[in-house]
């Protein structure tokens, strides 16, 4: 009733029928700049210690899981189904709990923990995103729900920026029901501008990249 | 080549800054070109367009292509009045198509004073000599309508004796608006003396602008804050010597 | 005569710290953008505009198709999609969809549309609790405010108002500084979120190509919001729609810049459909409200359809003179700034507060920073000739059009117009130096008087332009 009702208001004020096709769109506009791995690595990390996150770079997995144990501290952590973090060791660690399948259990677990460690889909070089796409490994709530988030970033998913992500994956919702960007730790400057991190998401990300 | 231009002083100008025209006939002239002015002129239209009164501005502005209809250059020292016959008057003409081809004719042939000097005249250095230190006011109009930025600065930099030092925000409004400073006297008044608070941290002893209706304002809120600073149009900097 | 709300203005004026505070704050939203744009960090800032316009344009030229093929793909990942002529439809849907769903509390992320249907003291009314929890907007609710700014809502409060507002309804010991202060209401809102049934917000972007609704936020609570509760509910006027997932590219890198100088926000969530198999958590219900709400009125109007343009960044608020000194309250709409007054005027018709696209100098900072290039000053100056056209027509402006129609039959008479320029003159009273502070009484009226409220007056110069151009010496050629 209603959708009928707008439609028609909206054709009427285009002078449009219904099923028309549209006129032509205007090009997709894409500019994938030349980077090679080292750069964007390079970029990528100072890029997210730019916005105050944490960021290292991995020789080794041993080396990843030894950062991710250090950041533990004996504190309790979540950790996502990703395959990195399993290749790395991450999930043996101790106060690490993986492999939920269960959603409630997940929530419980990730309002708990403090520390959520996620790997990454993506990255982006030139504004130091991490790129995380839902799916079976990588739950919503662990790079969000935990004060502090550790993204462990396989080299090869740096990408060198919005372009580039948009011009790999130019519908990301096919793949999944929500494609977060995630730059620097969560913030708010709406008390007197006054820069606050750590608001309603992790005021802490560390990055590690190997 | 024809050295030869039509000023069109404003009705601001003509009625109450007068000198301002005399300085841009004397730089122009000074120049080697010959400056007339055809006394049909008056106003170009803005403050009825501005307010809504589109008619009226029509009225104005057809009297106003009427008198420069056979100019070749028309230099007019304010950014605002050259932006109106410029850009606005094809609004205003856009369902008349002879008015509106005249009107475009004339876009083509209109100057603003520190343009003309720049790309029809080609000098940067006219010779002039102003000692004291000078900050400049950017225009609205004729910064964001005609993108004049560099250039009024540029002339200003060959002034001999002449220091220029820049205001912190010389890209902010005075408040002036043309209806709106008596429309909204309160608004006007409060950003004349943001701006002015910012004229008086540079130091300066005199304020240039490309537009006397600026100067008017900064000029009226500096004596009403009793505040000892110049208002000069930039032809009458560039006068001096 | 259009009435202007001048004591507002002044009352504004007057609190200095106030003042202090909006201009501080803007001035540094302006600085903090105009490094994010330079050219040395983004060459090509222009050519995004050109391009953000161009889709924009190109997107409502064709916007029936774009949302009919949005709804399918909504459709097709899961979801639904509700049309709304109005605020109270959406209210409708809601109370219907919280009753069906045995559901009470909403919590809310940061929504200028649904603060455009005053959403929240409609579903209260229908004993549903709605929950702001975007940091600004939060402190708003608990004082009872509507957003001062597009972006930053709570602009004008300080520490000390927080302080005084947490204490108040919180009930918590009175604290005055931010970090802790950000600290409760994390901790108050997080409960909200995981005992949240509905989760509610609005949406930047709607991507027809792939049934997307694109949040863009700083804190995340729009991600908690959408990934919490059982049922998410995004709330998005018909003109947020764009026709590709690949455009966010474009839209992505101008809107953070232009709001707050920030080259992405801290989170950009793209979401279609519920959860799909497989996924561990995520919302089990995914709707997206289409409002009206007047945009398709908007839409007929050839002219001035590019006000649809807009992407909520709140750039021309901090450029704009007026705003930074008048405060977002004064505006009769909860849009505010340049924006606002070409918004308001269009959605409520040209005769609800006349004077609102009056209330600017035209200094053209507002369009020049637009990132999709709508011209604001052209739409103003467009409302101002509907609105003085039907003050003629409604008899409420007789003065104002005498007094400009004698004005243009004088100005396009040469001669008669030097002798009202020689009268002024003449009539004028010796100034010092040129310049008068005060007008005997019988000229101390109207613009004149507005005039020197403030500032002083140049007299008419003794003789004009043209006057001593006539016994001007010419000087010698060099």
């Amino acid at each position: 009733m209603s959708r009928d009702h707008i439609l028609h208001k909206i054709r009427t004020a285009l002078g449009r029928s219904a099923g028309q096709p549209p006129a032509e769109a205007p090009p997709v506009r894409l500019r994938v700049p030349e980077a090679d791995l080292a750069t964007r690595i390079e970029a990528f990390l100072s890029s997210v210690s730019r916005l105050g996150g944490k960021a290292y770079r991995a020789r080794s997995p041993g080396e990843v899981r030894d950062y991710a144990a250090r950041l533990l501290d004996g504190r309790r952590a979540v950790a996502s189904n990703a395959a990195v973090l399993q290749d790395c060791g991450i999930t043996c660690l101790p106060g690490v709990e993986c492999g939920f399948a269960d959603r409630s259990a997940l929530q419980a677990a990730c309002a708990q923990a403090e520390l959520g460690i996620t790997g990454a889909d993506y990255a982006l070089a030139d504004t130091g995103t991490v790129v995380l796409l839902a799916s079976a490994a990588e739950a919503r709530m662990i790079s969000l729900l935990p004060p502090v988030h550790l993204a462990v970033v396989p080299k090869e998913c740096i990408l060198t920026g919005l372009d580039e992500l948009f011009t790999l994956l130019p519908r990301p919702s096919e793949l999944t029901s929500s494609a977060v960007l995630i730059t620097g730790p969560s913030r708010t400057a709406d008390i007197e501008q006054i820069l606050v991190r750590g608001v309603h998401g992790p005021g802490e990300i560390h990055v590690v990249v190997w | 080549m024809a050295r030869r231009v039509s000023l069109f002083a404003t009705c601001l100008v003509d009625q109450l800054f007068p000198s301002v025209g005399l300085a841009v006939a004397e730089v122009l002239e000074r120049l080697g070109w010959t400056v007339e002015f055809p006394e049909g002129q008056t106003c170009c239209g803005q403050p009825a367009f501005n307010s809504g009164y589109w008619d009226e501005a029509r009225q104005v502005a057809r009297h106003c292509l009427q008198v420069f209809r056979e100019a070749e250059y028309v230099v007019v020292p304010s950014g605002s009045c050259a932006a109106m016959v410029s850009r606005h008057y094809r609004e205003l003409f856009h369902k008349e198509p002879e008015v509106l081809a005249e009107a475009e004719a004339l876009a083509g042939r209109v100057w603003e004073f520190s343009r003309f000097l720049l790309e029809v005249a080609r000098v940067e250095d006219v010779g002039a000599r102003y000692d004291g230190v000078v900050t400049y006011h950017d225009g609205c109009h004729a910064l964001r309508e005609l993108g004049i930025r560099e250039g009024p600065r540029r002339l200003l930099a060959h002034v001999r004796g002449l220091v220029l030092k820049e205001m912190d925000i010389a890209e902010e409004c005075c408040g002036f608006g043309g209806t709106f400073s008596v429309k909204f006297p309160e608004i006007s008044g409060a950003m004349a003396r943001t701006k002015i608070a910012s004229i008086l941290r540079t130091g300066a002893d005199t304020v240039v602008s490309t537009d006397s209706s600026c100067l008017m304002q900064l000029r009226g809120a500096l004596l009403r804050a009793g505040a000892c600073v110049r208002t000069l149009h930039l032809a009458e900097v560039l006068a001096f010597r | 005569m259009i009435r202007i709300p001048h004591e507002r203005f002044e009352r504004v004026l007057a609190e200095g710290a106030l003042q202090e505070a909006i201009y501080t704050a803007t001035g540094r939203l302006m600085e903090k953008r105009r490094e994010a744009v330079a050219p040395e960090v983004l060459p090509d800032y222009q050519e995004l505009r050109a391009q953000a316009r161009r889709i924009k344009e190109h997107t409502l030229e064709n916007l029936d198709f774009y949302l009919e093929q949005f709804e399918s793909q909504v459709l097709a990942r899961g979801g639904r999609v509700i049309w709304c002529r109005d605020g109270g439809e959406v209210v409708d849907f809601l109370t219907a969809l919280a009753r069906e769903k045995n559901a009470r509390l909403i919590v809310k992320s940061k929504s200028m549309t649904t603060e455009e249907i005053h959403l929240n003291e409609q579903l209260e009314e229908r004993e549903l609790e709605p929950v702001e929890t975007d940091l600004g907007e939060y402190i708003l609710q608990l004082a009872g405010e509507r957003p001062y700014h597009i972006v930053a809502p709570a602009l004008h409060k300080t520490r000390y108002d927080v302080a005084e507002v947490f204490s108040r309804t919180l009930g918590v010991e009175r604290e005055e500084v931010p970090e802790r202060q950000t600290r409760i209401a994390r901790a108050t809102l997080r409960e909200k979120f995981l005992a949240a049934d509905i989760g509610l917000t609005g949406a930047n972007f709607l991507v027809a190509d792939s049934g997307a609704v694109v949040l863009v936020e700083n804190e995340g609570n729009a991600r908690l919001t959408t990934t919490i509760p059982r049922i998410h509910v995004a709330v998005a006027g018909i003109e947020k729609v764009i026709p590709r997932a690949q455009d966010l590219a474009v839209f992505l890198k101008l809107l953070g810049r232009s709001a707050t100088g920030q080259p992405l926000t801290v989170y950009t969530s793209v979401l279609a459909g519920p959860r799909r198999e497989g996924e561990p958590d995520g919302p089990e219900e995914f709707y997206v409200v289409l409002l009206d709400n007047g945009r398709t009125r908007v839409l007929a109007d050839r002219e001035k359809r590019e006000s649809l343009f807009c992407i909520r960044c709140g750039a021309c608020l901090n450029h704009c003179p007026v705003y930074r000194k008048i405060g977002g309250h004064n505006y009769p709409w909860v849009y505010s700034g340049p924006i606002g007054a070409i918004l308001t005027p269009q959605y409520f018709g040209t005769g609800h507060e006349p004077w609102l696209p009056f209330a600017s100098s035209l200094c053209g900072a507002c369009g020049e920073v637009c990132p999709v290039k709508i011209d604001i000053p052209k739409m103003l100056l467009l409302l101002r000739r509907e609105i003085a056209k039907a003050a003629v027509r409604e008899g409420k402006a007789r003065w104002e059009r005498a007094a400009f129609r004698l004005w243009a039959w004088l100005m396009a008479r040469p001669k008669l117009y030097e002798f009202a320029g020689m009268a002024a003159s003449a009539l004028a009273p010796e100034g010092s130096q040129g310049w008068l502070r005060a007008l005997p009484g019988f000229l101390n009226v109207g613009p004149l008087r507005a005039w020197l409220r403030e500032r002083d007056l140049p007299a008419p110069a003794p003789r004009s332009l043209r006057q001593r151009w006539r016994v001007r010496p010419r000087v010698e050629r060099t």
